[in-house]
């Protein structure tokens, strides 16, 4: 699930709902399912990841089955429920700012 | 008959602001990219069509946006801004050594000659080219590899390059401004680049005639003129004839020569404009009068611009990149506040109306005259 701003970005449409579906081949970490997303939306990049250190943007989290996986590194394969995709992995920007 | 379109950046998204060649009733459009700060949007020279905006987000980064049809639709180009090499370090606010680190972009700069040619001025402070139309960037590393570089120091907005400037007589010559490291030159397309501040004094840093370490908030430069540069420094109001290399001050009978701002009238290279601040710990324009100050002469003698302003109880600031002149016969002059009003006068700064009152704060204030 993406934040409203970056469903805008990628032309998604502030509407439609935060969900995306993604193919993504195993393992499936949060580095695999950001290659993936990048990959269908370009636009997407630097975005959440920053360029060069490839590291998660610091007012954004990642949610899993109702963990917290900011802190868990981008290799460590993500709960099986959202690998099969019945459960969604949440992208979430800190609740902040003016 | 001429139109004007007036590019508007906010804090909180883009408007394009449109009126015919009286300037009298305007049409809005936006917020486009809502929710996101736009630090700048430029229009190409070459091509009035191909527009370019900065858009950023803490928490989203940095996006480049471009359109080819004057704003009605944008789409996303390149964002990824990588230093060339090891970045290296400036000095961070206490003095010490800290890693140069991207953050936005400040502002666009479109080519002359070329529509798919603008340049990027970021912080931390660095030029990037683009060839391409906005799809990759490459950084003009000679500005920083000038050797001045680790003595670099952020001003309170973030070390930014915020003014570019193509010399229209001279595609080899180009300047930029870095708060708060100074005014830089090159003369060869980018490849090198000598400071330009000889003649600037600022007391609050430790040695107030520095080669490098001053707080240049804006320069302008009037196309005729190339050789004539002017300069809104923290403090003081300056002025160079020879293309930066020597500078002087042009302050005089203004009532406080802080701000942010500084333009040049379209047709007479002599006439200038500047929105005084009242200091740089409080920055709103003094005595609660919004006034726009108008030289004739070059600097020195300023005359007060009041009419349709508010002269009571006006505590707005107007930053470095909100004020812009359109080039129609009778010069229209237009800038954006903090308090979200966009002014337009279209009797080269006699008369003001705002054209809206109530944007998110304004950032940036670009204007396209249009055949």
């Amino acid at each position: 699930m993406l934040p409203q701003h970056l469903r805008t970005l990628a032309g998604l449409g502030a509407g439609v709902s935060a969900e995306v579906t993604l193919e993504v081949g195993a393992p499936v970490t949060m580095r695999t399912v950001l290659d993936a997303l990048e990959a269908r939306f370009p636009m997407l990049r630097g975005t959440i990841r920053e360029y060069g250190t490839g590291q998660r943007r610091a007012f954004l989290r990642f949610f899993a089955c109702e963990e917290d996986w900011s802190h868990e590194g981008m290799d460590k394969e993500l709960p099986g429920a959202v690998a099969e995709g019945r459960e969604p992995l949440l992208i979430i920007g800190a609740i902040a700012g003016g | 008959m001429s139109k004007v379109r007036v590019l508007v950046g906010t804090k909180k998204g883009a408007f394009i602001l449109s009126a015919d060649g009286k300037r009298d009733k305007w049409e809005v459009s936006g917020p486009f990219f809502a929710g996101w700060e736009i630090y700048h949007v430029k229009g190409s020279a070459v091509d009035p069509n191909r527009l370019y905006a900065s858009q950023s987000s803490g928490w989203f980064g940095q996006m480049i946006q471009r359109s080819d049809d004057g704003g009605t639709t944008w789409a996303p180009v390149g964002n990824k801004f990588a230093y060339e090499g090891v970045p290296g370090t400036h000095q961070w606010y206490d003095g010490t050594a800290h890693p140069w680190e991207f953050k936005r972009v400040w502002h666009l700069e479109p080519g002359l000659s070329d529509a798919d040619t603008v340049y990027a001025g970021v912080e931390d402070a660095a030029l990037f080219k683009s060839a391409d139309g906005g799809a990759t960037w490459e950084e003009l590393a000679g500005l920083r590899g000038h050797g001045s570089g680790p003595h670099w120091q952020p001003g309170a907005g973030g070390m930014c390059l915020h003014t570019i400037i193509l010399d229209p007589s001279n595609a080899e010559r180009m300047y930029i401004a870095i708060s708060a490291a100074g005014a830089f030159r090159t003369d060869d397309g980018g490849k090198a680049w000598k400071p330009i501040n000889k003649g600037l004094v600022s007391n609050t840093i430790p040695d107030p005639t520095a080669e490098v370490g001053h707080c240049v908030h804006h320069v302008a430069m009037h196309k005729a003129r190339p050789d004539v540069l002017y300069m809104q420094k923290h403090w003081d109001i300056m002025r160079s004839d020879n293309a930066g290399d020597n500078w002087h001050e042009v302050s005089g009978n203004l009532p406080t020569d802080f701000g942010f701002v500084i333009d040049v009238h379209a047709h007479e290279p002599e006439t200038l404009y500047v929105v005084p601040i009242k200091s740089d710990s409080e920055h709103f324009v003094p005595d609660g009068k919004l006034r726009v100050y108008r030289s004739r002469t070059g600097g020195n003698e300023w005359e007060a611009l009041t009419k349709g302003l508010p002269q009571k109880d006006c505590y707005v600031n107007v930053l470095r990149d909100a004020m812009a002149v359109d080039s129609l016969d009778e010069c229209g002059v237009y800038f954006g506040t903090s308090g979200g009003q966009v002014y337009a006068s279209a009797d080269a700064g006699d008369n003001w109306t705002p054209i809206v009152r109530d944007l998110p704060a304004v950032l940036s204030v670009e204007v396209q005259t249009l055949a």
